[in-house]
């Protein structure tokens, strides 16, 4: 460097013992800011602790389908993260209701037609009896492997505290009664709550 | 097998598949007293670690041991708090 002050000189590198700037605060207020900051650290330390560790997760399904093989997923996976602890919501909507039918829970129906897994063609499939008969194959393939009922995976669902709720707009359209479902399952739910559910929500699913 | 831990009570979930084993496991620890273990019985291979899983993600409970033998997997669960 040719004239003036050298850049890099041991002068002009901040030495350990310069104290930053201070806006004109006493060493007393500073010191006040600091306590006040780590203050706020511990606040926001705790809070994000209790968070992780406290706060249980929560999982909002919304079911909207009535057929056998759709009936299972919301209903398995409802106990499950009831027994993780989880707050569970189920919001039964359209034939998602039929679930929570105690009737029409038990009788529900795989369909034949249109369902790819079916070893038969639309032409075939589309005969009558063979949605029976595909229910009481695969009602008997769910016996021969244990897997639990329908109505197991209720009652279950809501001794372990899930909440299945009723769509009372869909209810209304179907002509179902508030006797018709199952007891312990909560009436006359409108979108808006199922939505505030889901904000609330870790984990959302529409099945 | 090496057990360094008393079993309070077997839970036999045989024959059971999913999401069964896990969920009576989790009613059957709801009932121990702190420090009791669990021995869980079961057939479906799932249980393995829809069990494990479980337990990482509860408070108060530990997955002591999980052994497969002769087509039975085995839990051994204790109850922490």
């Amino acid at each position: 460097m040719m004239g003036g002050e050298p850049l890099d000189s041991g002068d002009s590198a901040a030495p350990a013992d310069t104290a930053p700037p201070t806006d004109g605060a006493t060493e007393a207020e500073l010191r006040a800011r600091i306590d006040t900051l780590q203050e706020r650290i511990d606040d926001l330390e705790s809070a994000v602790e209790t968070d992780d560790a406290e706060a249980p997760k929560k999982l909002t399904i919304i079911a909207t389908q009535g057929t056998f093989d759709m009936a299972y997923p919301p209903l398995i996976l409802a106990s499950t993260a009831a027994a993780f602890g989880w707050d569970v919501v189920v919001f039964h909507t359209f034939w998602g209701l039929d679930i929570l039918h105690e009737e029409k829970s038990k009788t529900l129906k795989l369909s034949a037609v249109g369902n790819p897994n079916m070893p038969m063609p639309n032409a075939l499939a589309a005969l009558p009896g063979m949605d029976r008969m595909a229910t009481y194959m695969m009602e008997k393939r769910i016996a021969d492997n244990g897997t639990a009922t329908i109505e197991e995976l209720i009652e279950l669902s809501l001794d372990s505290g899930v909440d299945l709720q009723v769509c009372g707009m869909t209810a209304d359209l179907m002509g179902y009664e508030a006797a018709d479902f199952y007891d312990g399952v909560t009436l006359d739910v409108g979108a808006a709550t199922a939505l505030q559910h889901m904000a609330e929500s870790d984990v959302q699913l529409l099945v | 097998m090496s057990t360094n831990y008393d079993i309070t009570k077997t839970l036999d979930v045989t024959g059971e598949s999913c999401p069964m084993p896990v969920i009576k496991t989790k009613s059957a620890t709801d009932e121990l007293a702190e420090g009791e273990v669990l021995e869980v019985l079961a057939t479906d291979a799932g249980s393995m670690s829809d069990i494990e899983g479980w337990a990482a993600g509860t408070a108060g409970v530990e997955l002591l041991d999980q052994i497969e033998a002769d087509d039975v997997y085995k839990h051994y669960v204790r109850k922490t708090a």
